[in-house]
């Protein structure tokens, strides 16, 4: 479904993805770990595009990314993408945020699109904050609803930049339950994330993220119990000691 | 006060003129500010280049130089047209590189996330700055546009120095000069006319900043 192959970027003088080569198949839930300035969020942006990449080649369900212009916002609206700081559109409700998307971009009937946003704001547990603002809602309730606007576009696949950085740790769960049982229903997912409770128990692979390389690719239960690189060694002993 | 009680068919006539060169003002360089805006801000270069050369040489040229382009200028090269409306598309133009300011900084205090999260839904570039951007962006200009739409008013005062008739100023000058009516009251005259248009303005700003705030 989403095919990287020898992606290279910078920021300046800064090598941020070396020769990144990465496969997720369709139905798959890989997760991205790593320390901070490892390039994991450039990774999963470099998909939709949202930064754009020196070298290298991305596919997404067989298609090349375009460059710009409208095959690029056609490719875009079939990934879908959540943010660590949520970006709901601050002066649009809950549900016109949910119908944006559909209404302007696929150009659904809008009693069709509210009742496909009622339906998944339901299913992100937020439909009684339909009429809300934002500013008006938790950061776990914003994130859930951000979830709810990317699917809204019936996307192919999902990209989550860590979803769940910028949460109260008693927010942290009700996005991971949404995340996992989307898992679950067999949705496409690339999680950036530091939560690795979620990569244990939702991920058929883990990637470990460190300098721009990915240097680990493995099933949750080899990764976690026995790291090859000494980077992924010390990285997992330092998070998993307390 | 016979200046002003003799003559108040004549202000309310000049209050009118200037209210409508006001309100032409105000539309048109709104429209005008905000297609100049999305050029600054467009991903093209060449468009942008277009955006910034049109806010540097407006703004920074006094408006008579601007009138008197337009009005002189204008017809050597075949356009032709009244003082009318030379006056008010000098005052439009004008104003728009100011409009087109006060809305840029207005985008730019759009989170950038904003525009990512649309871009990411699919959004084109004029539906992300149609429907996400200059929506947030009109909210936070609306100060810095205030002065600007009120400067308008008060600059369209030289737009009836300049030789169109009726407007409030025009009203003042004829009284004073043809008629021998003392300056004094006749210029407050004017002057409380164009505070009953600017002040209003101020307070429908004042209104609408509140009405339509944003909570991030």
């Amino acid at each position: 479904m989403v095919v990287l192959h020898g992606v290279e970027k910078h920021f300046g003088s800064l090598h941020v993805l070396r020769d990144v080569n990465l496969t997720v198949s369709e139905g798959e839930v890989v997760v991205v770990i790593g320390p901070s300035g490892s390039g994991k969020s450039t990774l999963c942006r470099t998909i939709n595009r949202l930064e754009t990449i020196d070298a290298g080649r991305i596919e997404v369900d067989g298609t090349v990314l375009p460059e710009e212009g409208k095959a690029l916002a056609r490719l875009r609206s079939e990934v879908g993408m959540v943010f660590q700081s949520f970006n709901l559109f601050h002066h649009k409700t809950v549900l016109e945020n949910v119908t944006l998307g559909p209404v302007k971009v696929r150009k659904v009937r809008r009693a069709d699109a509210t009742a496909t946003a009622l339906a998944l704001l339901e299913r992100v547990g937020v439909a009684d904050q339909k009429d809300k603002y934002p500013a008006q809602l938790s950061g776990g309730q914003q994130q859930r609803v951000a979830i709810a606007r990317a699917l809204a576009m019936r996307p192919k696949v999902m990209l989550f930049d860590e979803p769940t950085s910028a949460l109260d740790p008693e927010m942290i769960n009700e996005v991971l339950d949404v995340m996992t049982a989307l898992a679950r229903d067999g949705m496409t997912m690339l999680v950036v994330t530091h939560e690795m409770g979620f990569a244990r128990r939702a991920a058929d692979r883990v990637v470990f993220m460190a300098d721009g390389q990915i240097l680990e690719d493995a099933a949750p239960s080899t990764f976690f119990t026995d790291p090859r690189s000494v980077r992924a060694q010390d990285f997992l002993s330092k998070i998993l000691t307390h | 006060m016979d200046a002003i009680t003799d003559n108040l068919s004549l202000f309310a006539g000049g209050y009118r003129t200037s209210l409508l060169i006001a309100l032409l003002g105000l539309v048109g360089s709104l429209l005008v500010g905000t297609a100049v805006t999305a050029l600054r801000v467009s991903p093209l270069a060449p468009l942008r280049a277009a955006g910034a050369g049109w806010v540097h040489l407006l703004r920074n040229c006094p408006l008579t130089v601007v009138l008197f382009f337009m009005a002189f200028g204008l017809p050597e090269i075949g356009v032709n047209g009244s003082y009318y409306v030379f006056g008010v598309s000098a005052l439009v133009v004008y104003t728009s590189a100011f409009v087109c300011e006060a809305l840029r900084s207005g985008i730019n205090a759009v989170p950038q996330g904003q525009a990512e999260a649309a871009r990411a839904l699919g959004l084109s570039f004029t539906q992300t700055l149609g429907t996400v951007i200059l929506p947030q962006a009109f909210r936070t200009s609306i100060p810095p546009l205030g002065s600007v739409l009120i400067a308008m008013f008060k600059n369209s005062a030289i737009i009836g120095a300049f030789g169109v008739s009726g407007d409030l100023f025009d009203v003042g000058e004829a009284l004073t000069s043809a008629r021998g009516y003392a300056v004094l009251p006749v210029l407050t005259g004017v002057a409380v006319g164009y505070l009953g248009i600017t002040v209003p303005v101020a307070a429908i700003m004042a209104a609408l900043e509140r009405k339509v705030a944003i909570y991030r």
